[in-house]
């Protein structure tokens, strides 16, 4: 039956923070102690003049309401009292009291045991980042690891697209309820994603999205791998966050260099300044995990052998010849360059971005 | 004592014949005019009376009426004037009437008697000579313009007085001068051009096959510049293309003198009404769509145009011409143009130029989305414009406008012979049929273009284009097969809308 792995003591957990999000958008770091509290206490700590009513509501928790609430999403929660919830999350100093599970709870705690590797960056990626991350995603998933996201616009999703691209299941941690789409947009990722891995979420089913709970999911995605890779992210961006996490809980932590004038670049070109593990494709991933050689992640598809014309073409493009504009003052006729950037198109070795950009394909 | 002249008014772009017929009669002096005209029509009883008053003629102090006959027309404009006045002037035994028979009148009238400019005049020599008219009076800016029709005779007058001298067969009709002959072409021209190599060439690919073109590329990069390059390049106008142009432009009022010999560059601002851009209104007017006959219409920042605006250019492209319905009647508006279009490739405008583009993912998506996919469906060729290098500023220019015209005109010869007998006319305006019928392959260019298919970079409509383009490459090398370089050549210029759904993951 759904819910019976979630006692009642845990279940008014999740309903407490959902009845609380309008309170819970605090200043930067306060939010990981209030996490922390026990639930009076967090009552007491931010519910401000909702105060007595919210007690009275934890008072008069119904439990059997949030089970049928879950079977009615098609989530199944499962509590930290579980003997199968996943034994790092307990790491955390405030581990999620429910993980509601979309996608068959089994697999999850499968999966969840399996090592995942976090890919995490920023939302409005560029598009050598999509590409890293969809890269990275495919060649772990079909080296037989985890990908673990999540879901949002950008590096998230190529993450996951990655990996069901290889045929690997996936997980990702959303911000609100499990059983819709945050953002709305990546609904078909959703199903996606459901069908092969599981989407879970710290939240009740329904749960309407609010500023906190990024940070908040973030922290379980953190706890959640055994290795975060940060593709790419601003200064500011949320996956910093969860590289820090990552970092402060002992996990493993990689990154993605960039170019140096992309601000893009500037986190993960940082986290490598500090010291995190340099990732190049996923054989540096797995090669840090396993130790080196011992998984294999080329999975890329074999590739036809390159005429030395292709070859010269493609080494320029790579070396930064990567508009036609620039091959042409590399001394190609138009039609000649035009053809060859098609053909290395057709053989997958380059793609050609909006903007007239070629960027190589790893 | 009743008086006939006939007369011409414009109907879209048509010429309709007008009968004006003015009668006068013992009465208390007045001057009705009937006929359903329009308010200039009405008021041009003022302008008629004081012309033949200030040409020295004399204003009948009678009754007067007119009628514009077929009564159902709606009659539009000042250009009755001169046949109302020589109306009045033949009613009341000034002129004689009988001389009036094989003559044709145009034009609107000034106080003082002069005969003014007026819209159109090619369109009415048309009519007139179509009507079996011998002679047509025209104000003399419009005599060259006219005289461009054959098999009539047309006398320019400069006033209501010369008109009527020319009735009288008393000044023989001044032959209008001789049109100028297509003097060198003054379009701006391919050789200002620097650096740009592979937007020259979709250029050059564009105006042989007729193919719609759309320019990528970051603000400033030169686009609109190489735009108004193509009419440079794309074949001379036969006469019959240049006097419908001519005739046009004329009726549009944006005609110079004489007959126009430069294909029509039409770039509207992007704030333009779908009316004004395929034509419409009250009375309907041609829009830019029509403007742009024969010639090139330049749409710059092609995601600014109204939604609605670009929707309406869908039929024009398909059928070459646009049907406006009012009322119980349907005008048509000729639309054979290339289409030209030009766009930032993303909403910050600076995609691909080094690490300047911030825009993310969602943001490219809606840029994509405000432009409008079955136009897009309509262009056979992409090509990124980016901005040439120092060097290449510095360099001598690649090519001129008239190497690259030569070749397109052989390209378009191999073209005319093979389509012979279709309703296509160019590779561009092959449908799927002509495609298959006439795109014949080399086994590699087929097995390149099956793996583009099978790999989702091209939907089966980007297969058509890529093959249309690749029959016009293969057509500026003269071959008779397409290669696979021809072929690849006109992938690496296709659309990216595969690609960019395949981003949306």
């Amino acid at each position: 039956m759904i819910g019976d792995r979630a006692c009642e003591r845990c279940l008014a957990r999740p309903w407490l923070l959902e009845r609380l999000r309008g309170h819970l958008d605090l200043e930067r770091g306060r939010l990981g102690a209030a996490l922390e509290l026990p639930d009076r206490e967090l009552i007491a700590a931010v519910a401000g003049a909702e105060r007595g009513s919210v007690s009275r509501e934890l008072d008069r928790f119904d439990a059997a309401g949030a089970r049928e609430r879950c079977e009615r999403a098609k989530v199944e929660p499962v509590c930290r009292c579980d003997p199968g919830y996943p034994v790092r999350l307990a790491d955390l100093a405030a581990p999620p009291a429910v993980i509601h599970v979309a996608g068959g709870l089994d697999r999850f705690l499968d999966l969840a045991a399996g090592d995942p590797v976090a890919i995490v960056g920023a939302r409005r990626a560029s598009s050598y980042g999509l590409e890293v991350a969809r890269s990275l995603g495919r060649g772990l998933g079909a080296a037989g690891a985890v990908v673990l996201s999540g879901m949002a616009l950008g590096i998230d999703s190529a993450a996951h697209a990655g990996a069901l691209a290889a045929q690997a299941p996936t997980l990702a941690v959303l911000p609100a309820g499990a059983d819709h789409a945050y953002p709305a947009s990546r609904r078909a990722l959703h199903g996606r994603i459901q069908a092969a891995g599981a989407a879970i979420s710290e939240l009740p089913p329904g749960a309407e999205v609010r500023r906190w709970m990024f940070p908040a999911r973030n922290r379980v995605i953190a706890a959640l791998a055994l290795m975060t890779v940060v593709v790419e992210a601003s200064e500011r961006s949320g996956a910093l966050i969860t590289a820090g996490l990552a970092q402060g809980l002992g996990r493993g932590l990689g990154a993605v260099p960039g170019r140096v004038t992309s601000p893009l670049a500037a986190g993960p070109n940082s986290l490598l300044a500090a010291g995190a593990a340099l990732v190049r494709g996923a054989q540096d991933v797995l090669d840090r995990l396993y130790g080196v050689g011992v998984r294999d992640g080329s999975a890329a598809e074999h590739r036809a052998e390159l005429s030395p014309d292709l070859r010269r073409v493609l080494d320029q493009i790579a070396g930064g010849r990567d508009t036609a504009a620039a091959l042409e003052r590399a001394g190609h006729r138009p039609e000649e360059m035009l053809a060859a950037v098609a053909s290395l198109e057709l053989h997958g070795y380059i793609r050609r971005e909006i903007g007239g950009r070629f960027v190589p394909l790893p | 004592m009743l008086a006939r002249v006939a007369t011409f008014t414009i109907d879209g772009v048509d010429p309709r014949q007008v009968w004006v017929e003015v009668d006068i009669r013992p009465g208390l002096p007045a001057f009705t005019i009937v006929g359903l005209g329009d308010a200039a029509v009405r008021e041009s009883r003022e302008r008629i009376r004081s012309a033949v008053l200030n040409s020295g003629f004399e204003f009948p102090a009678r009754r007067i009426t007119a009628n514009l006959a077929p009564a159902f027309l709606r009659k539009v404009g000042p250009g009755f004037d001169a046949a109302l006045a020589l109306g009045v002037l033949a009613a009341s035994g000034q002129v004689a009437p009988e001389s009036l028979a094989t003559f044709a009148v145009f034009g609107e009238l000034s106080l003082g008697g002069e005969l003014r400019d007026s819209p159109g005049a090619l369109a009415v020599a048309e009519g007139a000579h179509r009507a079996g008219f011998a002679h047509l009076i025209v104000p003399r800016e419009r005599a060259r313009e006219a005289a461009l029709v054959e098999g009539i005779a047309i006398a320019g007058a400069s006033s209501l007085r010369d008109a009527a001298e020319v009735l009288a067969g008393r000044t023989p009709a001044a032959p209008p001068a001789e049109a100028r002959r297509a003097s060198a072409r003054q379009e701006p021209d391919l050789a200002d051009v620097r650096g740009h190599a592979a937007p020259l060439l979709a250029l050059q690919i564009a105006a042989a096959g007729g193919h719609n073109l759309l320019l990528e590329g970051a603000p400033g990069t030169g686009k609109t510049m190489l735009a108004r390059r193509l009419p440079s390049i794309l074949p001379a106008l036969t006469r019959a293309e240049a006097i419908e142009v001519t005739r046009i432009h004329s009726v549009a009022g944006i005609q110079s003198d004489g007959l126009v010999h430069a294909r029509p560059f039409r770039a509207p601002h992007h704030s333009i009404s779908p009316a004004g851009l395929v034509g419409g209104g009250a009375p309907p007017r041609p829009g830019e769509a029509t403007l742009a006959n024969h010639g090139v219409l330049f749409l710059d920042e092609l995601s600014e145009f109204q939604r609605s605006s670009l929707d309406a250019l869908r039929q024009p492209l398909e059928d070459g011409c646009v049907t406006i319905v009012r009322g119980q009647r349907a005008l048509v508006f000729p639309t054979r143009f290339m289409l030209v279009a030009a766009t930032n490739p993303c909403p910050c405008g600076y995609a691909g130029v080094g690490d300047r583009c911030g825009c993310g993912e969602a943001d490219l998506r809606r840029h994509r989305r405000r432009l409008s996919g079955p136009l897009l469906d309509r262009m056979d060729l992409l090509v990124d414009v980016a901005r040439p290098a120092g060097r290449e500023l510095r360099a001598g220019p690649a090519v001129d406008s008239a190497r690259v015209c030569a070749r397109v005109a052989v390209a378009r010869e191999r073209q005319q012979a093979r389509l012979a007998g279709t309703q296509a006319r160019c590779n561009g305006e092959m449908d799927g049929k002509l495609v298959s019928r006439h795109v014949r392959l080399e086994a590699a260019a087929e097995a390149a273009v099956a793996r583009a298919y099978d790999a989702g970079a091209l939907s089966a409509r980007g297969r058509h284009r890529v093959l249309r383009v690749a029959r016009t490459i293969a057509d500026l090398e003269q071959s008779d097969r397409v290669s696979v370089d021809h072929v690849l050549t006109a992938l690496s210029l296709r659309q990216r809308d595969q690609a960019s759904a395949a981003l949306a993951a």
